[in-house]
Protein backbone atom coordinates (compact mmCIF):
# COMPACT_ATOMS: atom_id res chain seq x y z
CA UNK A 1 0.00 0.00 0.00
CA UNK A 2 1.37 3.41 -0.99
CA UNK A 3 1.92 6.09 1.63
CA UNK A 4 -0.64 8.51 0.21
CA UNK A 5 -3.20 5.73 0.00
CA UNK A 6 -2.48 4.62 3.56
CA UNK A 7 -2.78 8.18 4.84
CA UNK A 8 -6.12 8.58 3.10
CA UNK A 9 -7.38 5.33 4.58
CA UNK A 10 -6.23 6.41 8.02
CA UNK A 11 -8.12 9.70 7.78
CA UNK A 12 -11.17 7.88 6.45
CA UNK A 13 -11.14 5.43 9.38
CA UNK A 14 -10.74 8.29 11.85
CA UNK A 15 -13.71 10.10 10.27
CA UNK A 16 -15.89 6.99 10.60
CA UNK A 17 -14.91 6.59 14.25
CA UNK A 18 -13.50 3.09 13.75
CA UNK A 19 -10.43 1.98 15.68
CA UNK A 20 -7.68 0.17 13.77
CA UNK A 21 -4.87 -0.34 16.31
CA UNK A 22 -2.72 -2.49 14.02
CA UNK A 23 -2.45 0.15 11.31
CA UNK A 24 0.43 1.97 13.03
CA UNK A 25 2.65 -1.07 12.52
CA UNK A 26 2.34 -1.25 8.71
CA UNK A 27 5.60 -0.94 6.82
CA UNK A 28 5.24 1.45 3.87
CA UNK A 29 7.71 1.91 1.05
CA UNK A 30 9.28 5.34 0.71
CA UNK A 31 11.75 4.58 -2.09
CA UNK A 32 10.71 1.36 -3.90
CA UNK A 33 13.76 -0.73 -4.85
CA UNK A 34 13.72 -4.29 -6.22
CA UNK A 35 16.90 -6.19 -7.04
CA UNK A 36 16.81 -9.75 -8.39
CA UNK A 37 13.33 -10.53 -7.10
CA UNK A 38 14.13 -9.22 -3.60
CA UNK A 39 12.31 -6.24 -2.21
CA UNK A 40 14.95 -4.04 -0.57
CA UNK A 41 12.94 -0.81 -0.64
CA UNK A 42 13.72 2.02 1.73
CA UNK A 43 10.74 1.73 4.09
CA UNK A 44 9.47 3.88 6.94
CA UNK A 45 10.96 1.27 9.29
CA UNK A 46 14.39 1.88 7.74
CA UNK A 47 13.86 5.64 7.88
CA UNK A 48 13.12 5.51 11.62
CA UNK A 49 16.18 3.34 12.23
CA UNK A 50 18.33 5.85 10.33
CA UNK A 51 16.78 8.58 12.48
CA UNK A 52 17.68 6.52 15.57
CA UNK A 53 21.30 6.35 14.42
CA UNK A 54 21.36 10.11 13.77
CA UNK A 55 20.00 10.84 17.26
CA UNK A 56 22.55 8.53 18.91
CA UNK A 57 25.33 10.01 16.76
CA UNK A 58 24.41 13.59 17.66
CA UNK A 59 24.14 12.69 21.35
CA UNK A 60 27.57 11.01 21.40
CA UNK A 61 29.17 13.69 19.22
CA UNK A 62 28.04 16.43 21.59
CA UNK A 63 29.62 14.67 24.57
CA UNK A 64 33.02 13.73 23.14
CA UNK A 65 34.68 16.96 24.23
CA UNK A 66 37.13 15.27 26.65
CA UNK A 67 37.08 18.25 28.98
CA UNK A 68 38.64 17.78 32.40
CA UNK A 69 35.68 19.52 34.01
CA UNK A 70 32.79 18.07 31.97
CA UNK A 71 29.83 20.17 30.89
CA UNK A 72 26.21 19.02 31.20
CA UNK A 73 26.17 17.17 27.90
CA UNK A 74 29.43 15.37 28.56
CA UNK A 75 28.14 14.28 31.97
CA UNK A 76 25.07 12.77 30.29
CA UNK A 77 27.19 10.81 27.80
CA UNK A 78 29.64 9.73 30.49
CA UNK A 79 26.75 8.64 32.67
CA UNK A 80 25.42 6.40 29.89
CA UNK A 81 28.79 4.84 29.05
CA UNK A 82 29.61 4.48 32.74
CA UNK A 83 26.28 2.76 33.37
CA UNK A 84 26.91 0.18 30.62
CA UNK A 85 30.54 -0.26 31.71
CA UNK A 86 29.41 -0.87 35.28
CA UNK A 87 26.75 -3.38 34.19
CA UNK A 88 29.21 -5.33 32.05
CA UNK A 89 31.95 -5.51 34.68
CA UNK A 90 29.43 -6.48 37.38
CA UNK A 91 27.93 -9.31 35.32
CA UNK A 92 30.84 -10.65 33.28
CA UNK A 93 33.81 -9.58 35.37
CA UNK A 94 37.04 -7.89 34.28
CA UNK A 95 37.04 -9.81 30.99
CA UNK A 96 33.74 -8.22 30.09
CA UNK A 97 35.35 -4.93 29.06
CA UNK A 98 35.69 -6.05 25.46
CA UNK A 99 31.94 -6.72 25.19
CA UNK A 100 31.03 -3.26 26.48
CA UNK A 101 30.87 -1.68 22.98
CA UNK A 102 28.38 -4.31 21.80
CA UNK A 103 26.19 -4.03 24.89
CA UNK A 104 26.34 -0.25 24.60
CA UNK A 105 25.24 -0.41 20.95
CA UNK A 106 22.33 -2.69 21.83
CA UNK A 107 21.19 -0.60 24.77
CA UNK A 108 21.39 2.79 23.05
CA UNK A 109 19.79 1.56 19.81
CA UNK A 110 16.85 -0.10 21.58
CA UNK A 111 16.37 2.79 24.00
CA UNK A 112 16.39 5.51 21.33
CA UNK A 113 14.27 3.48 18.88
CA UNK A 114 11.69 2.87 21.65
CA UNK A 115 11.62 6.50 22.69
CA UNK A 116 11.37 7.81 19.11
CA UNK A 117 8.37 5.54 18.61
CA UNK A 118 6.66 7.36 21.51
CA UNK A 119 6.85 10.76 19.76
CA UNK A 120 3.33 12.24 19.49
CA UNK A 121 3.54 12.80 15.74
CA UNK A 122 -0.04 11.62 15.27
CA UNK A 123 -1.20 15.16 16.12
CA UNK A 124 -0.62 15.85 12.40
CA UNK A 125 -3.49 14.00 10.68
CA UNK A 126 -2.34 10.99 8.68
CA UNK A 127 1.13 10.78 10.20
CA UNK A 128 2.32 8.65 13.09
CA UNK A 129 5.60 7.72 14.70
CA UNK A 130 6.89 4.28 13.79
CA UNK A 131 8.53 2.06 16.37
CA UNK A 132 11.11 -0.04 14.56
CA UNK A 133 11.49 -2.29 17.63
CA UNK A 134 7.81 -3.27 17.39
CA UNK A 135 8.65 -5.68 14.57
CA UNK A 136 9.84 -9.20 15.22
CA UNK A 137 12.17 -9.01 12.21
CA UNK A 138 14.16 -6.22 13.91
CA UNK A 139 14.22 -7.59 17.46
CA UNK A 140 14.78 -11.10 16.09
CA UNK A 141 17.94 -9.99 14.28
CA UNK A 142 19.21 -8.26 17.41
CA UNK A 143 18.56 -11.44 19.43
CA UNK A 144 20.22 -13.67 16.80
CA UNK A 145 23.32 -11.44 16.81
CA UNK A 146 23.49 -11.67 20.62
CA UNK A 147 22.99 -15.45 20.55
CA UNK A 148 25.63 -15.91 17.84
CA UNK A 149 28.15 -13.91 19.84
CA UNK A 150 27.43 -16.11 22.87
CA UNK A 151 27.94 -19.28 20.78
CA UNK A 152 31.10 -18.02 19.06
CA UNK A 153 32.69 -16.79 22.28
CA UNK A 154 31.73 -19.99 24.11
CA UNK A 155 33.14 -22.38 21.52
CA UNK A 156 36.18 -20.16 20.89
CA UNK A 157 37.21 -20.07 24.53
CA UNK A 158 36.17 -23.52 25.74
CA UNK A 159 35.93 -25.67 22.62
CA UNK A 160 33.64 -28.68 23.02
CA UNK A 161 33.89 -28.22 26.78
CA UNK A 162 31.25 -25.50 26.27
CA UNK A 163 28.64 -28.28 26.26
CA UNK A 164 29.18 -28.67 30.01
CA UNK A 165 26.97 -25.57 30.22
CA UNK A 166 24.07 -28.02 30.03
CA UNK A 167 25.20 -29.85 33.18
CA UNK A 168 24.82 -27.64 36.24
CA UNK A 169 27.48 -28.18 38.87
CA UNK A 170 26.70 -30.71 41.58
CA UNK A 171 23.84 -32.43 39.74
CA UNK A 172 23.33 -36.05 40.93
CA UNK A 173 23.98 -38.52 38.09
CA UNK A 174 20.49 -40.02 38.22
CA UNK A 175 19.03 -36.54 37.61
CA UNK A 176 21.04 -35.96 34.41
CA UNK A 177 18.52 -37.45 31.91
CA UNK A 178 15.98 -34.95 33.23
CA UNK A 179 18.19 -31.89 33.74
CA UNK A 180 20.17 -31.94 30.48
CA UNK A 181 17.17 -31.77 28.11
CA UNK A 182 15.65 -28.98 30.22
CA UNK A 183 18.91 -27.03 30.12
CA UNK A 184 19.25 -27.54 26.34
CA UNK A 185 15.69 -26.34 25.72
CA UNK A 186 16.12 -23.35 27.99
CA UNK A 187 19.35 -22.48 26.15
CA UNK A 188 17.76 -22.75 22.71
CA UNK A 189 14.71 -20.71 23.72
CA UNK A 190 16.91 -17.75 24.75
CA UNK A 191 16.99 -15.91 21.39
CA UNK A 192 13.22 -16.28 21.00
CA UNK A 193 12.48 -15.03 24.50
CA UNK A 194 14.91 -12.14 24.06
CA UNK A 195 13.30 -11.01 20.81
CA UNK A 196 9.71 -11.73 21.85
CA UNK A 197 9.93 -9.76 25.09
CA UNK A 198 10.96 -6.51 23.44
CA UNK A 199 8.66 -6.90 20.45
CA UNK A 200 5.53 -7.74 22.43
CA UNK A 201 6.17 -5.10 25.09
CA UNK A 202 6.38 -2.44 22.40
CA UNK A 203 3.44 -3.66 20.35
CA UNK A 204 1.11 -4.06 23.36
CA UNK A 205 1.87 -0.60 24.71
CA UNK A 206 1.27 1.06 21.37
CA UNK A 207 -2.01 -0.83 20.82
CA UNK A 208 -3.20 0.27 24.27
CA UNK A 209 -2.33 3.91 23.60
CA UNK A 210 -3.94 3.83 20.14
CA UNK A 211 -7.18 2.32 21.47
CA UNK A 212 -7.55 4.79 24.33
CA UNK A 213 -6.44 7.70 22.15
CA UNK A 214 -9.23 6.76 19.74
CA UNK A 215 -11.68 6.65 22.67
CA UNK A 216 -10.79 10.29 23.41
CA UNK A 217 -11.28 11.37 19.79
CA UNK A 218 -14.53 9.42 19.35
CA UNK A 219 -15.96 10.63 22.65
CA UNK A 220 -15.29 14.29 21.84
CA UNK A 221 -16.63 14.01 18.30
CA UNK A 222 -19.85 12.33 19.51
CA UNK A 223 -20.67 15.53 21.42
CA UNK A 224 -22.92 13.87 24.02
CA UNK A 225 -22.17 14.35 27.77
CA UNK A 226 -21.55 10.61 28.18
CA UNK A 227 -19.01 10.70 25.32
CA UNK A 228 -17.24 13.68 26.90
CA UNK A 229 -17.11 11.81 30.22
CA UNK A 230 -15.58 8.78 28.53
CA UNK A 231 -13.04 11.09 26.85
CA UNK A 232 -12.06 12.66 30.15
CA UNK A 233 -11.57 9.29 31.86
CA UNK A 234 -9.62 7.98 28.85
CA UNK A 235 -7.45 11.10 28.88
CA UNK A 236 -6.56 10.70 32.54
CA UNK A 237 -5.86 7.00 31.93
CA UNK A 238 -3.66 7.63 28.91
CA UNK A 239 -1.52 10.17 30.78
CA UNK A 240 -0.68 7.45 33.27
CA UNK A 241 -0.19 4.84 30.56
CA UNK A 242 2.09 7.23 28.65
CA UNK A 243 4.31 7.65 31.70
CA UNK A 244 4.32 3.87 32.22
CA UNK A 245 5.24 3.35 28.57
CA UNK A 246 8.25 5.68 28.89
CA UNK A 247 9.35 3.56 31.86
CA UNK A 248 8.80 0.35 29.86
CA UNK A 249 10.87 1.76 26.96
CA UNK A 250 13.87 2.24 29.22
CA UNK A 251 13.24 -0.98 31.16
CA UNK A 252 13.05 -3.19 28.05
CA UNK A 253 16.29 -1.72 26.69
CA UNK A 254 17.91 -2.35 30.09
CA UNK A 255 16.55 -5.91 30.30
CA UNK A 256 17.75 -6.74 26.77
CA UNK A 257 21.26 -5.46 27.56
CA UNK A 258 21.28 -7.14 30.99
CA UNK A 259 20.18 -10.54 29.67
CA UNK A 260 22.71 -10.36 26.84
CA UNK A 261 25.49 -9.67 29.32
CA UNK A 262 24.28 -12.51 31.58
CA UNK A 263 24.29 -14.93 28.63
CA UNK A 264 27.78 -13.67 27.69
CA UNK A 265 28.82 -14.39 31.27
CA UNK A 266 27.81 -18.04 30.78
CA UNK A 267 29.93 -18.22 27.64
CA UNK A 268 32.98 -16.42 29.08
CA UNK A 269 33.14 -17.90 32.58
CA UNK A 270 31.34 -21.28 32.14
CA UNK A 271 30.23 -21.99 35.75
CA UNK B 1 -21.34 -21.09 17.78
CA UNK B 2 -19.78 -19.53 14.68
CA UNK B 3 -16.03 -19.26 14.18
CA UNK B 4 -15.79 -15.49 14.66
CA UNK B 5 -17.40 -15.61 18.11
CA UNK B 6 -15.26 -18.59 19.10
CA UNK B 7 -12.12 -16.64 18.09
CA UNK B 8 -13.09 -13.69 20.24
CA UNK B 9 -13.81 -15.92 23.25
CA UNK B 10 -10.53 -17.77 22.72
CA UNK B 11 -8.54 -14.54 22.54
CA UNK B 12 -10.23 -13.32 25.72
CA UNK B 13 -9.38 -16.56 27.51
CA UNK B 14 -5.77 -16.31 26.33
CA UNK B 15 -5.55 -12.79 27.73
CA UNK B 16 -6.24 -14.13 31.27
CA UNK B 17 -2.59 -15.21 31.25
CA UNK B 18 -1.44 -11.61 31.32
CA UNK B 19 -3.23 -11.16 34.62
CA UNK B 20 -1.42 -14.19 36.01
CA UNK B 21 1.87 -12.64 34.93
CA UNK B 22 0.87 -9.44 36.73
CA UNK B 23 0.62 -11.47 39.96
CA UNK B 24 4.09 -12.87 39.23
CA UNK B 25 5.64 -9.46 38.62
CA UNK B 26 3.98 -8.17 41.77
CA UNK B 27 5.53 -11.03 43.75
CA UNK B 28 8.99 -10.28 42.33
CA UNK B 29 8.95 -6.60 43.25
CA UNK B 30 7.08 -7.15 46.51
CA UNK B 31 9.51 -9.75 47.78
CA UNK B 32 12.43 -7.59 46.68
CA UNK B 33 11.11 -4.61 48.63
CA UNK B 34 10.32 -6.82 51.59
CA UNK B 35 13.91 -8.02 51.84
CA UNK B 36 15.46 -4.73 50.72
CA UNK B 37 13.85 -2.93 53.65
CA UNK B 38 15.23 -5.54 56.05
CA UNK B 39 18.76 -5.13 54.70
CA UNK B 40 19.02 -1.94 52.65
CA UNK B 41 22.81 -2.20 52.40
CA UNK B 42 22.59 -5.39 50.32
CA UNK B 43 19.72 -4.21 48.12
CA UNK B 44 21.70 -2.38 45.43
CA UNK B 45 23.83 -5.42 44.66
CA UNK B 46 20.75 -7.50 43.88
CA UNK B 47 19.14 -5.18 41.32
CA UNK B 48 20.38 -7.26 38.41
CA UNK B 49 18.61 -10.32 39.83
CA UNK B 50 15.51 -8.21 40.49
CA UNK B 51 15.24 -7.25 36.84
CA UNK B 52 16.13 -10.76 35.70
CA UNK B 53 13.24 -12.13 37.75
CA UNK B 54 10.97 -9.38 36.46
CA UNK B 55 11.93 -10.16 32.86
CA UNK B 56 11.31 -13.89 33.26
CA UNK B 57 7.94 -13.38 34.97
CA UNK B 58 6.86 -10.78 32.44
CA UNK B 59 7.82 -12.94 29.46
CA UNK B 60 5.10 -15.48 30.23
CA UNK B 61 2.45 -12.78 30.31
CA UNK B 62 3.72 -11.40 27.04
CA UNK B 63 3.51 -14.88 25.55
CA UNK B 64 -0.15 -15.11 26.60
CA UNK B 65 -0.72 -11.74 24.92
CA UNK B 66 1.02 -13.01 21.77
CA UNK B 67 -1.28 -16.03 21.69
CA UNK B 68 -4.30 -13.71 21.96
CA UNK B 69 -2.98 -11.61 19.08
CA UNK B 70 -2.28 -14.70 16.97
CA UNK B 71 -5.82 -15.97 17.50
CA UNK B 72 -7.31 -12.57 16.61
CA UNK B 73 -5.23 -11.55 13.62
CA UNK B 74 -3.53 -14.61 12.12
CA UNK B 75 -6.10 -17.41 12.01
Amino acid sequence: MGRAQARKRNCQLAAEGKIDPMHQFTVDQIVPLHIGGYDISFTNSAAWMVLTLIVIGLFMWGGLKRQVVPGRWQVAVEGLTGFIDNMVTMNIGPEGKKFAPYIFTLFSFILVANLLGMLPLAIIPGYHAFTSTSHFSITGVLAIVSFSIVLIVGFWRHGLHFFSLFVPQGTPVWMLPLIVPIEIISFLVRPFSLALRLFVAMISGHILMEVFGSFIANGVSSGSPVGLGVSLVSFLFIVGVGALELLICALQAYVFALLTSLYLNDAVNLH
Amino acid sequence: MDLEAAKMIGAGLAAIGTGAAAIGVGFVFGQFLNSALRNPAAADGQQGRLFLGFALAELLGLMAFTVALLILFVF
